[in-house]
């Protein structure tokens, strides 16, 4: 078991260092009465999302732990750079599979992944996105397993979601514990949507004229990743944007204000594909604009990110992405990828299904940990309904092995306790630029012990740190 | 700025004066329950439907007892009029607005949704009761005080103070529609003794009855009080008070968008013809034709603002 403060050997690593000189000194009941009024902090502010399923729709609020999880400076360029070879990848692969798909003809990745893929989009055949980017915002998971191993665990190419967490974590801790940001020296994020506005606002569609219009696109205040939105489109001073907002006119997607009409320019969308458009997708939508692919592919407004780019977020195509970055950048990738069993093929099925409780078992389609099973976690009777599941619909699933995911402990009553993470880095994308914010969201599994970090079900979430140089 | 955050706007301030206009109301009602027991179920009656809850409150209550008119009033959920619903209705427009608030106005919004839901989660002990509508009221002056020191003036303040406005005029209003017929006999006697405890209740339920000495001394009469909710120009929630806000903000709006709207021109016709004219003609043509004229016109304003600022999507 690795320790990101303590290592395997009790001995206080590096880069926490000075964080636990101060720590030490802390009284610890200072330290409780902090964690009440970042709780307090976070109800007051609306940091809360909304549970789907419950009867009393209640908001709940993320747990949030007041000890930082810190990398170093070096550490981070590691992970960075990789971040961004595989960003870049992940883009080229994208424009291919909608315009030649050399990959594909190449035989690098099969063609069943593509064909059978729900996320692939016909429509999006042949189209050139604005400033030639797909994925303008991608939040890629990472997991540690030790000092120098890294694997990435998924790359949410689609619309990853928590960058609110991760800068309002930050503007807590300043807030509780300003005289620790002056005593250590930890890398900013509050830049995010400066850069993100900038980064939307350099793939303009070529029908804009002037500044462009940028506008958040919302489901609405039922949807649990609300104040996400809400929260970005004030950053970045962006319009807020439901679909009943905005129609089109003359040829651009116009939002209804107190003036009439205004077209925009890029859309950062947070609905799915499917919802986008109930000309050209879901009929009954009610969430989208009707006739907006078509303004798309005019050129009449960016999307972001582009429809279709689900596909790299297949959990089956992941088990290639080796292939992909290298086929794409000519080198090997950076970043290890978690050893992945495709249950489609019947020599790994047969593996998986013999090995079931030491495995984990996802969806190749699914998210936020729903349907999943971790092996080692489940009772026995859990793994025999999995194992039936899975043998009736075998391409539907892929297994990796349980990794031993780093802890970093977390405050509890009883004082420090070791946690399971994960770490989400954000990452922005246009024509002339990676821009990764140093650091990410970390999550954390609340549970002693337990591996399912996502906040839905109920994991935490920490600042996180990354040192200056 | 959107059509859908100018309504958002709106309604967030004018569901927070309802929310402090009902606390007014139960605080009258509860005045004369506690005095005069006998005429108690009338004085809930009028309140219920001052504030037009009554047809609902009955589909669900055969009698007016003060627990159960005040729980209807305060709590009951299935009332879309309620005080908690009200307040949960707020803060949802505030959330839907929110990027046009400051910092400031939604917290204190989210904090007066907060704080009520924790006042109401069980019913109101009568002993409780005048704290708890204390809490109400306080929360919605909290955030009309973070919208006035810290909200830009321009036109989201100005949909707030609009909301805020139309709101108030529309209660006074109703309070005079539901107790006009006190005003009737005094007429053809004017300077006679009128019910001392009734007026009371009139200028408490728009708290008013310490301002109104201060400016009357002890000439209480129907028509003193008439002119003073109708006409006066420096009482707050007296009607002409109301339409001289209403009046600016509307200003603002047309010279800030640089264009006419129908509704400042509405606006500007109840200011002259229905509000610029002496109390004694008001009462001459009859004053309940004057407070039905004034609710629909009021009502009508509120419509054309909707319009003319583009808070729905009109089917074109």
């Amino acid at each position: 078991m690795f320790d990101e403060m303590l290592g395997s050997d009790d001995v206080v690593r590096e880069p926490y260092a000075d964080y636990k000189n101060w720590l030490d000194q802390e009284d610890v009941r200072r330290l409780h009465r902090k964690t009440e009024d970042a709780e307090a902090f976070f109800r007051k502010t609306g940091i809360t999302f909304n549970v789907y399923g419950q009867d009393e729709a209640d908001e709940r609020l993320i747990p949030f732990d007041v000890i930082p999880r810190i990398l170093s400076a070096r550490e981070w360029r590691k992970l960075s750079r990789g971040i961004e070879q595989r960003v870049k990848a992940i883009n080229a692969f994208l424009y291919d599979i909608y315009h030649r798909q050399e990959i594909l003809r190449a035989g690098r990745v099969p063609v069943e992944l593509i064909a059978n893929n729900i996320a692939f989009l016909p429509q999006m055949i042949g189209v050139n996105p604005p400033g030639g980017i797909y994925t303008h915002i991608i939040g890629t998971d990472i997991v540690r397993t030790g000092p120098g191993e890294f694997y990435v665990l998924e790359d949410n190419a689609r619309t990853p979601s928590g960058v609110s967490y991760m800068l309002e974590n930050r503007e807590t801790m300043l807030h509780m514990f300003p005289e620790l940001f002056a005593k250590i020296g930890v890398q900013e994020v509050s830049r995010y949507p400066n850069n993100l506005r900038r980064s939307l606002a350099a793939c303009a569609p070529p029908k804009c004229q002037g500044k462009p219009v940028v506008a958040v696109l919302t489901p609405g205040i039922h949807n649990s990743a609300y104040f996400e939105h809400s929260f970005l489109a004030d950053q970045m001073g962006a319009e807020l944007v439901e679909g009943h907002d905005l129609k089109i006119v003359d040829g651009r997607v116009a939002m209804r204000t107190t003036q009439g009409y205004t077209a925009i320019d890029v859309i950062y969308r947070r609905i799915d594909d499917d919802y986008l458009d109930p000309l050209n997708f879901l009929p009954n939508s009610m969430l989208g604009v009707p006739g907006i692919m078509d303004v798309y592919r005019s050129g009449g407004i960016t999307i972001a990110n582009a429809p279709g780019t689900g596909i790299a977020d297949d959990k089956a195509l992941y088990s290639y992405m080796p292939d992909i970055i290298e086929f794409y950048t000519g080198q090997k990738p950076l970043l290890e990828n978690v050893p992945t069993w495709r249950c489609s093929e019947k020599d790994q099925l047969e593996y998986v299904l013999e090995h079931l409780s030491e495995l984990v078992v996802k969806e190749v389609h699914g998210s936020g940990g729903y349907g999943m099973l971790v092996g080692p976690a489940a009772s026995k009777k859990e793994v025999e309904e999995f194992r039936a599941k899975l043998i009736g619909n075998a391409s539907n699933y892929i297994a990796q092995p349980t990794l031993a995911l780093s802890t970093v402990p977390i405050f509890t009553e009883k004082g420090l306790s070791p946690r399971h993470v994960d770490l989400r880095p954000f990452v922005l994308v246009s024509p002339d630029r990676i821009d990764i914010t140093p650091g990410g969201l970390t999550r954390v599994a609340m549970t002693e012990g337990s591996l399912v970090v996502n906040s839905s079900q109920g994991g935490g979430t920490k600042d996180t740190w990354v040192l200056e140089e | 700025m959107l059509g859908k955050t100018a309504a958002s706007l709106f309604w967030m301030s004018r569901l927070l004066e309802r929310t402090e206009n009902s606390a007014r109301l139960i605080e009258a009602g509860f005045r004369i329950a506690l005095t005069h027991s006998s005429s108690a179920a009338d004085e809930w009656a009028s309140i219920l439907a001052s504030s037009g809850t009554k047809k609902s409150y009955l589909a669900k209550h055969a009698d007016y007892s003060s627990a159960k008119v005040i729980d209807f009033l305060l709590r009951d959920k299935d009332n879309p009029g309620s005080v908690i619903s009200l307040i949960k209705q707020a803060r949802d427009s505030a959330r839907t607005g929110r990027i046009a608030l400051t910092r400031e106005v939604w917290e204190a919004t989210n904090e007066a949704w907060m704080n009520l839901k924790n006042a109401l989660a069980n019913p109101v002990d009568e002993r409780d009761l005048p704290d708890v509508l204390a809490v109400i009221r306080q929360q919605s002056s909290l955030v009309r005080g973070a919208v006035l020191g810290t909200m830009l003036r321009n036109d989201g303040f100005n949909f707030i103070r609009l909301g805020t406005f139309i709101e108030r005029a529309d209660s006074t209003a109703r309070i005079l529609d539901v107790k006009y017929y006190l005003l009737l006999p005094s007429i053809a006697q004017i300077g006679s003794a009128v019910d001392n405890v009734q007026w009371e209740t009139i200028l408490r339920s728009v708290s008013a009855q310490r301002s109104f000495r201060w400016l009357n001394g002890s000439d209480i009469s129907a028509l003193s009080v008439a002119e003073y909710l109708i006409l006066h120009r420096q009482m707050p929630r007296s009607l002409a008070f109301c339409y001289a806000q209403i009046s600016d903000n509307l200003g603002y709006l047309e010279r800030e968008y640089g264009n006419d709207v129908t509704s400042h021109r509405l606006a500007d016709d109840i200011c002259d013809r229905l509000l610029g004219q002496p109390v004694q003609n008001i009462f001459e043509s009859g004053l309940h034709e004057f407070i039905v004229e004034f609710l629909a016109a009021n009502n009508g304003l509120a419509a054309q603002i909707e319009t003319d600022y583009n808070f729905q999507d009109r089917i074109s």
